[in-house]
């Protein structure tokens, strides 16, 4: 129980339904911690784990008469979602700490623990659907009825022991009917509006939070670390028009903050690890029709021996495109996939998470290495 | 089964106490019949001040100290920071140790922001202080020791009659938090040597919200609020008065439970012949220990930790089958972090966190045991069963 209003209606859905429920908040992270830091606000604007998300949840579960608790996963946070944030970006990805988060912790370390206290499910406010497939005998990962909140893209890690263990109650839910139902319970929390950002990063500013960050953990003076991650500014004809101050500033597809001036509109292209080089170019030079996806998770089918046509999504907001995925061959990992689109897409980025659908079925998913045109 | 049709055992005393029935019947007519301000001239005034004293002077017999050097307060938090900010100004040293209570190491951790000088004295894997530590530490701009009687999480007993020696030899002001020895120990002030200690109602079956602090006479005590001279303008505010009469009910209760034993309840022999009990059944379970072991400890209280687990989810699963018990300290949110105390202890962060504390009290009987022990090892070997880090073959040994 996050303390919001999906979390809270599923919690009054199941305790309704006659469940016997048990409230969990996941204490992830200490929003004070880098306060004051290295440009960070000295007082508290995060969402993520506030005691006022703790107060809402706890007044939830206290009228609907359940137990509840907060556990401590700090530790477990740090290490499985926060350093890899940072250093992923700083290897000049794009990551994606949700999915992350939902991997390591939610559905990982909470699971655990839900069935220590001798839960049999964790229900989480997700937008999404399990079923049981009986011919395939296979749980299967499906788009929720609301696709405007559909979080599928988020999920695509979790097992077959993870999905027999998990109620998406609100997958058959649009979020104004959660709302409704939300008011018609007397959750406080029925008006709170949508988090939208990172929960940890106060404001969304990631990149002072990676200053922060580094500078806490004195892997870096403060305001110094950006020159060990400074380079170049090349064209992808290999010519050097500029430098810029460090990778984790740019992701593929960014047009505005490049720092050079040209007659033609720029694009961030590829971001170069090991050199560095932060490469730009035109609008068209961003399109791509095929990339490798890495420690990829098969949902619907236990494995992936034969090409097989799907629709691939490259980021939360993008469109299905129709594309075909086979393994990446024999020299690359057993959990490695390539995909080809039928049409090159634009700005395809590592360290998203490429997610394969059949239809309203999750097919499976991996993370983004490179792309190629 | 509907949670509030269960049964449920408390065992985490420490934390607080219920209030005795009698503790309850002496407070109830001054929230009623005798309602006035002790500070005021006229008959009702006159009725609360004589039972206000009336407390004082049981909570002095207690303390083996006089009434006049008893200071009420809102409780151990109040009482630990009135020492500590009242007696230690800006260039002083103060010598406290790393297992001092939050509401004692949070005070130094400000004095020190505030130009002081704070020394934390480390702790043997015993949990106690070493004396000659004390000694070693003493500057000539040393102004306090402030280390507790008797540790919240372990109850160990730390060595403040040595303590106290020390601090009159270097004319040294000596604090102790006892907030969790008074009513389970005896105290005496004079004994111990020490110049303030705090003490707190609820942790001995008194309310919540009121406690005490011991301030010898010709300390020089600065008081943090100001206003009137109440309590001998040592701290100001209208007083407690049903808050500080059932503290003063609750200290005599606890005096002739020293005396003379108490038949109704379990009185000291008894209780820790039963925690020994307790603590005996549970160091059965395999990979356990004792946190604390070879230490002289308060007779309510062991601390053990359940390896392969964590205390976090061992806690929940027992209150969900109605066993109150805890773990470490809880942060603003409600989650656990890892104890200070049995880091400090040089306990690994996972056998830290895997320590659950059971505290006993006065209104505990032999069948609560019972039930903890019908609760516990199945609970931890199902949780063993579902760690990630127990071996698996280790569960069927």
């Amino acid at each position: 129980m996050s303390g919001g209003v999906d979390s809270s209606t599923v919690a009054a859905m199941l305790r309704f339904e006659g469940r016997n429920v048990i409230g969990l908040t996941m204490q992830l992270w200490n929003q004070r911690r880098l306060a004051g830091h290295e440009g960070m606000p000295e007082s508290v604007q995060g969402r993520c784990c506030s005691i006022d998300d703790v107060y809402d949840a706890r007044r939830v579960a206290e009228t609907l008469g359940i137990p509840y608790y907060v556990v401590n996963h700090e530790e477990r946070f740090e290490r499985d979602v926060v350093r890899p944030f940072v250093e992923e970006y700083l290897a000049g990805r794009t990551p994606i700490p949700c999915s992350l988060c939902n991997n390591h912790l939610k559905f990982d370390q909470l699971l655990i623990v839900a069935q220590q206290i001798g839960a049999d499910h964790i229900a989480t406010g997700h937008y999404a659907q399990v079923v049981f497939d009986e011919q395939l005998d296979r749980w299967l990962l499906k788009r929720p009825a609301d696709k405007s909140k559909d979080q599928t893209y988020f999920l695509f890690g979790l097992t077959q022991e993870q999905l027999s263990r998990t109620l998406f109650p609100l997958g058959g839910m649009t979020k104004p009917e959660v709302r409704e139902l939300a008011r018609k319970h007397n959750l406080v929390i029925a008006e709170k509006p949508d988090s939208q950002e990172i929960c940890f990063v106060p404001g969304g500013d990631y990149k002072r939070f990676l200053e922060a960050y580094l500078a806490e953990q004195g892997e870096q003076p403060a305001g110094t670390y950006n020159k060990m991650i400074a380079g170049e500014m090349v064209t992808t004809d290999g010519k050097v028009i500029g430098e810029h101050a460090g990778v984790h500033n740019f992701t593929v597809g960014q047009r505005k903050g490049l720092g050079v001036a040209t007659g033609s509109p720029l694009y961030v292209i590829q971001i170069k690890n090991d050199t560095r080089q932060v490469v730009v170019g035109k609008d068209e030079e961003l399109y791509s029709r095929t990339l490798r996806a890495r420690r990829v998770n098969l949902i619907s089918t236990a494995e992936l021996r034969q090409p097989m046509r799907v629709a691939v999504k490259i980021r939360h907001k993008h469109q299905p495109a129709p594309a075909i995925i086979e393994p990446a061959g024999e020299s690359a990992a057993a959990d490695e996939v390539r995909v080809t689109f039928d049409e090159p897409q634009r700005a395809i980025t590592p360290g998203q998470a490429a997610v394969f659908y059949d239809g309203d079925i999750v097919v499976g998913g991996g993370w983004i290495e490179n792309s190629t045109q | 089964m509907e949670i509030s049709m269960m049964r449920r055992v408390y065992l985490d005393n420490n934390a607080t106490t219920p209030v005795l029935p009698e503790v309850m019947d002496c407070m109830r007519p001054y929230f009623g019949e005798h309602f006035g301000n002790a500070s005021s001239i006229h008959h009702h005034g006159q009725e609360t001040r004589a039972s206000v004293e009336r407390a004082r002077e049981s909570v002095a017999a207690l303390l083996g100290c006089r009434a006049s050097e008893v200071v009420f307060t809102s409780g151990g938090t109040e009482g630990n920071n009135l020492a500590v900010f009242g007696v230690v100004r800006p260039g002083d040293h103060v010598i406290t140790s790393t297992i001092e209570h939050h509401a004692v190491l949070n005070a130094c951790k400000h004095l020190a922001a505030k130009g002081c000088e704070v020394t934390y004295l480390p702790v043997d894997g015993r949990g106690l202080v070493d004396p000659a530590d004390v000694k070693r530490a003493l500057r000539s701009n040393t102004k306090l020791i402030t280390i507790m009687f008797a540790n919240n999480e372990t109850g160990v007993v730390e060595p403040v009659a040595e303590i106290g020696k020390i601090a009159a030899e270097a004319d040294v002001y000596f604090h102790t938090d006892a907030v969790q020895a008074a009513g389970k120990v005896p105290i005496d002030v004079n004994q111990i040597g020490c110049d303030l200690l705090t003490i707190s109602g609820h942790k001995f079956h008194g309310p919540q919200g009121v406690g005490a602090l011991y301030v010898r006479k010709g300390t020089q005590l600065e008081p943090m609020l100001y206003g009137g001279s109440h309590e001998r303008s040592r701290r100001a505010g209208t007083e407690n008065v049903p808050g500080i009469v059932g503290l003063g009910k609750a200290a005599e209760l606890a005096s002739a439970g020293f005396e003379r034993g108490d038949d109704l309840r379990m009185d000291h022999q008894t209780m820790a012949a039963v925690r020994d009990s307790l603590e005996r059944e549970l160091l059965k379970i395999e990979a356990t220990g004792l946190n604390g072991e070879g230490a002289p400890r308060l007779p309510n209280t062991t601390n053990i930790y359940f390896d392969g687990i964590e205390g976090e989810a061992l806690l929940i699963a027992l209150d969900l089958k109605g066993l109150a018990v805890s773990t470490g300290a809880a942060c603003s949110s409600g989650a656990i972090e890892p104890s200070h105390v049995l880091t400090a202890m040089g306990l690994r962060r996972d056998r830290a966190k895997a320590s659950i504390r059971f505290s006993l009290g006065k209104q505990n009987a032999v069948e609560d045991i019972d039930f903890a022990l019908g609760l516990i090892p199945e609970t931890v070997a199902r949780l063993r069963e579902l760690s990630p880090v127990w071996p698996k073959s280790a569960v069927s040994r």
